[in-house]
C-alpha cells in the first residue's frame, strides 16, 4: 500500500471541488483473507476483541457528546476509528509488558486493560485520576496496568520504550516493551535514532506506527516523499511489516508474531498499520469542513470502519448474534455512564497535592 | 579531548601534603566512584560515546569494561537524544545509567528528553515512577575549544523543575558526590571541569557520599563572601590567599551542587560579610550569577553593605582564538580586583 503524492493541486479555487477528493483511499481487502483461515486463539478471544473496540467506540463517543460542557479541562485526542490497531495491539500483550505511547492514549490505555473511572477521574481533572491530575488525557500514566509512559511531545515516548526494553533486557525479563507511535513521529531524528539502537540491541520492543495520514491537518505528502513507512524503518535493521489497521485480526495477528520474536531474542519489529481517524487531532468533532481533508475521504473509511466490520465479520463466523453485538454496545453505554458520574462525584485535588512528586525521595 | 590534553597538562596545581591522607588524582577519584558505584548496586551502568575506547572518557572509565563487562559499560550511538530517552526508560524501569559525555555542548542534543521527558515523568505520573539517572559531561576551556567545545549549560538547566546539578572542584568530592547523584532517585546532571582534572587531592578510601545540596567552606574570612563552584571557586580560591597579603579576609564558599542550593550557607556567611561576589563558570546573564544575585536582593538585602556584584562569562560565546580568550574569560587577577573596589565602597 504505496500512497502517492495525490495528482490535484493543494490550492484551488473551487474549494467544494476538492473536498470531493479523495486523497488517501482505503486500500484493503476487509477480512477476505480470514474467510479460510484459523482464527487467533479461541473463539471467546476473537469476541472480546470485538467487545473492547465496541467498549473504547462508546466511551470516545461519550467523552466526545460532554466535551462542550467544559467538566473535562483537558484536550482530548479521540481514537475513533483506529480501535483496531489500540486492540489488536494490546490485545497481544501481557498486562506486565509495559506499554508507551504518544499523545493519543485513550485508546492504547483503555486496551492494555486501564481503569475506566481512573481514566475519566483523569480527564476530570480529579485527585483519584490514574495521574492524580498532573497528566491530563495526554499522560494516562498506570502502572498496575503497564501503561508505562507518554508523551506529548512526537516521538518523545519512542525512545523511552527503548529504554524500558532495554532494562527488561539487561535484568533478563520474558516482559517486553511496546510503543504506540504516529505516521509524523517518523518524521523525528529520534525515532530513526531509536530504530538505529533498538536494532543494534536486538531490544525486545514492538513498534506500532499507527499512519492515518495527518498530522492535524498536515497531509502525508506535504512531509514525507512517496515511500512506504515500514520500508523506511526496515532499512535501519528492524524486523518491519505493514497491515490493513481497520482490521483487528491483522494487528492482533502482526503483533503475536512480532511479540514472540522479542521474546525469543529475536529484537525489536516495527509495524505500520494503516489507519484512519475520523476525528479532527484534537477536540470534539471532525474537523474536515475547513478543507484539508475531504469529507467524502472520512465517509470512504466509515465505510469500512473496523468495529462494523469486524461485527459482520464475527456474524458470518457465528460467533456473535445481532443481539450479542447490541449488547456489548448497551453494557459499554451502562459503564461509561456510571464513570462519568463516579469522575463528577469526585474530589479535586488541594493545593498541597501540586508540591508532592516533584523531586522522588 | 586529545587536543586540550597538552593544556591541561601544563596546568600545575599544588599537590596536598600526604601526611594528610590517600593523595589521589582527580580522574581517578571519579573511575573509583563508577566502579564503587556498579560494585555496590548491580543496576547502575554506564554509557556513552568512547567510554571504552582507549581514551576511556579522559580515563574516568579506563579498565571498568575490563571488570563489568560489556553490558555494564558500553559505547553508544552518536545520537545523544535518543539516548537520553533509553537511560531514562531504562531509570525508570529499575536501572541506574550513568550516561557520560565529553562535553555538555552534546546534552544541548538531548533538552527535549532531558527538560520535557526525563525531569517529568515522576511529576506527570504522580510518583508512580522515578527516574534515578546521571548525566554527565566536562566543561571545556581553551586552546581553541571555542564557541561550540566549551559551553557551560548549568544556568540554562538550573530552573528546570525535576533535575538536580552538581559541579565539583575537589577530586574527594568529585568521588563522593558523583556516588550520591548515582544513589539518587532523580535526574542529576554531574559537569566536571576538565580544568580540574589534574588536580591532586586527599581522597577517603571506600565508598562514602558527600550529600548533594551542602556546600563547603574551601577558606575562612571577615570581610567578604566568594560563594561559587567548580573551576571558578577554584580561582576564588586562588584569588583569596593572594588577597590575604593586601589584608583582605575573603570567605570561600564551594557550593558543591546548585541545585539543590545551599541557601543556609550563604546566608550564614554574608550574615557575618555583608558582601557577596558570584563567581561561575557559565554566563552571567540568566544564569547562576543572576540567581544567587536575585537571591541576595530577595531575603538578604538587610545584610548587605555593598551591592552584589558576579564574575562570570560575558554575552559573547566563547571566541577559539588564544588572544581572544584571555579577554573572554575572568582570570585570578579580575576577580582580585573586583574583590578590591567592593571593600573600597
Amino acid at each position: 500500500m504505496v500512497f502517492e503524492r495525490p495528482e490535484f493541486p493543494t490550492l484551488v479555487d473551487n474549494i467544494a471541488e476538492e473536498l470531493s477528493v479523495i486523497r488517501y483511499g482505503y486500500r484493503g481487502t476487509g477480512f477476505a483473507d480470514w474467510k479460510d483461515r484459523d482464527l487467533p486463539q479461541t473463539p471467546a478471544f476473537c469476541t472480546s476483541l470485538l467487545r473492547d473496540m465496541i467498549r473504547i467506540r462508546e466511551i470516545e463517543e461519550e467523552i466526545e457528546r460532554r466535551y462542550h460542557q467544559d467538566q473535562m479541562k483537558t484536550p482530548i485526542h479521540l481514537v475513533i476509528g483506529q480501535e483496531a490497531a489500540s486492540v489488536g495491539f494490546c490485545s497481544a500483550l501481557t498486562r506486565d509488558d509495559l506499554l508507551y505511547s504518544g499523545h493519543r492514549t485513550h485508546g492504547a490505555y483503555l486496551a492494555k486493560g486501564g481503569d475506566l473511572r481512573a481514566m475519566l477521574c483523569e480527564m476530570h481533572c480529579r485527585i483519584n485520576g490514574c495521574a492524580g491530575s498532573r497528566g491530563g488525557s495526554m499522560h494516562l500514566i498506570d502502572k498496575s496496568v503497564g501503561m508505562a509512559g507518554t508523551s506529548a511531545i512526537v516521538g518523545g515516548a519512542v525512545p523511552i520504550s527503548a529504554g524500558a526494553a532495554l532494562a527488561l533486557k539487561m535484568k533478563g525479563s520474558d516482559r517486553l516493551a511496546a510503543v504506540f507511535l504516529g505516521d509524523a513521529a517518523t518524521e523525528e531524528g529520534v525515532v530513526a535514532e531509536t530504530l538505529n539502537f533498538a536494532a543494534l540491541k536486538r531490544l525486545p520492543l514492538v513498534f506500532l506506527c499507527e499512519n492515518n495520514f495527518y498530522s492535524v491537518q498536515s497531509p502525508l505528502f506535504t512531509r514525507q516523499p512517496v515511500r512506504d513507512i515500514h520500508k523506511w524503518a526496515a532499512s535501519h535493521g528492524v524486523e518491519s511489516v505493514q497491515v490493513d489497521g481497520m482490521n483487528v485480526l491483522d494487528v492482533h495477528d502482526a503483533t503475536a508474531a512480532a511479540v514472540e520474536r522479542a521474546r525469543h531474542g529475536g529484537g525489536a519489529t516495527f509495524i505500520e498499520a494503516i489507519v484512519y481517524r475520523y476525528r479532527a487531532h484534537g477536540g470534539a468533532g471532525d474537523d474536515s469542513k475547513t478543507g484539508y481533508r475531504s469529507l467524502e475521504e472520512v465517509r470512504e473509511w466509515e465505510r469500512v470502519d473496523p468495529v462494523t466490520t469486524y461485527g459482520e465479520f464475527l456474524k458470518e463466523r457465528r460467533l456473535v448474534s445481532e443481539d450479542d453485538v447490541a449488547q456489548m454496545h448497551a453494557e459499554s453505554r451502562r459503564e461509561v455512564g456510571e464513570a462519568f458520574e463516579f469522575a463528577l462525584a469526585s474530589p479535586e485535588p488541594t493545593e498541597k497535592d501540586l508540591y508532592t512528586h516533584v523531586y522522588s525521595d | 579531548m586529545p587536543w586540550d590534553e597538552g593544556l591541561v597538562n601544563s596546568l600545575v596545581y599544588e599537590g596536598p601534603d600526604p601526611s594528610e591522607g590517600r593523595v589521589l588524582g582527580y580522574v581517578k577519584a571519579v573511575n573509583e566512584a563508577l566502579a564503587l558505584a556498579m560494585e555496590h548496586d548491580p543496576s547502575v551502568f554506564v554509557l556513552g560515546q568512547g567510554v571504552d575506547d582507549p581514551s576511556a572518557m579522559f580515563g574516568t572509565t579506563r579498565g571498568l569494561q575490563e571488570r563489568f563487562g560489556n553490558d555494564r559499560v558500553f559505547d553508544t550511538p552518536v545520537a545523544e537524544e535518543s539516548m537520553t530517552g533509553v537511560c531514562t526508560g531504562a531509570a525508570m524501569n529499575g536501572m541506574r545509567p550513568v550516561y557520560m559525555h565529553n562535553r555538555p555542548d552534546f546534552i544541548l542534543l538531548a533538552f527535549n528528553q532531558l527538560v520535557t521527558h526525563a525531569s517529568k515523568f515522576h511529576f506527570m505520573d504522580n510518583g508512580q515512577t522515578n527516574v534515578p539517572m546521571v548525566i554527565w559531561a566536562a566543561i571545556g576551556r581553551g586552546w581553541g575549544s571555542g564557541a561550540q567545545h566549551s559551553q557551560a549549560i548549568q544556568g540554562l538547566l538550573l530552573g528546570v523543575p525535576g533535575l538536580r546539578i552538581v559541579m565539583p572542584s575537589t577530586p574527594a568530592d568529585a568521588k563522593g558526590l558523583l556516588l550520591s547523584a548515582i544513589a539518587d532517585n532523580n535526574p542529576v546532571l554531574v559537569f566536571e571541569h576538565r580544568w580540574l582534572m589534574k588536580k591532586d587531592g586527599i581522597v577517603p578510601e571506600g565508598f562514602y557520599q558527600v550529600p548533594l545540596g551542602k556546600g563547603a567552606y574551601r577558606r575562612r574570612g571577615r570581610d567578604i563572601t566568594i560563594v561559587g563552584a567548580s573551576h571558578a571557586i577554584e580561582l576564588a580560591r586562588q584569588a583569596a590567599e593572594q588577597l590575604e597579603q593586601e589584608g583582605i579576609d575573603a570567605e570561600v564558599i564551594d557550593l558543591r551542587t546548585l541545585k539543590p542550593l545551599d541557601e543556609a550557607i550563604i546566608e550564614e556567611s554574608v550574615s557575618k560579610t555583608g558582601r557577596l561576589l558570584v563567581v561561575d563558570t557559565g554566563w552571567q546573564s540568566g544564569g547562576v550569577c543572576a540567581e544567587i544575585g536575585c537571591l541576595a536582593a530577595e531575603k538578604w538585602w538587610h545584610l548587605l553593605k555593598a551591592p552584589v556584584r558576579r564574575i562570570g562569562l560575558p554575552d559573547i560565546p566563547t571566541p577559539a582564538g588564544f588572544a581572544l580568550e584571555q579577554f573572554y574569560y575572568p582570570g585570578v587577577d579580575r576577580m582580585k580586583s573586583v574583590i578590591r573596589s567592593m571593600l573600597d565602597g
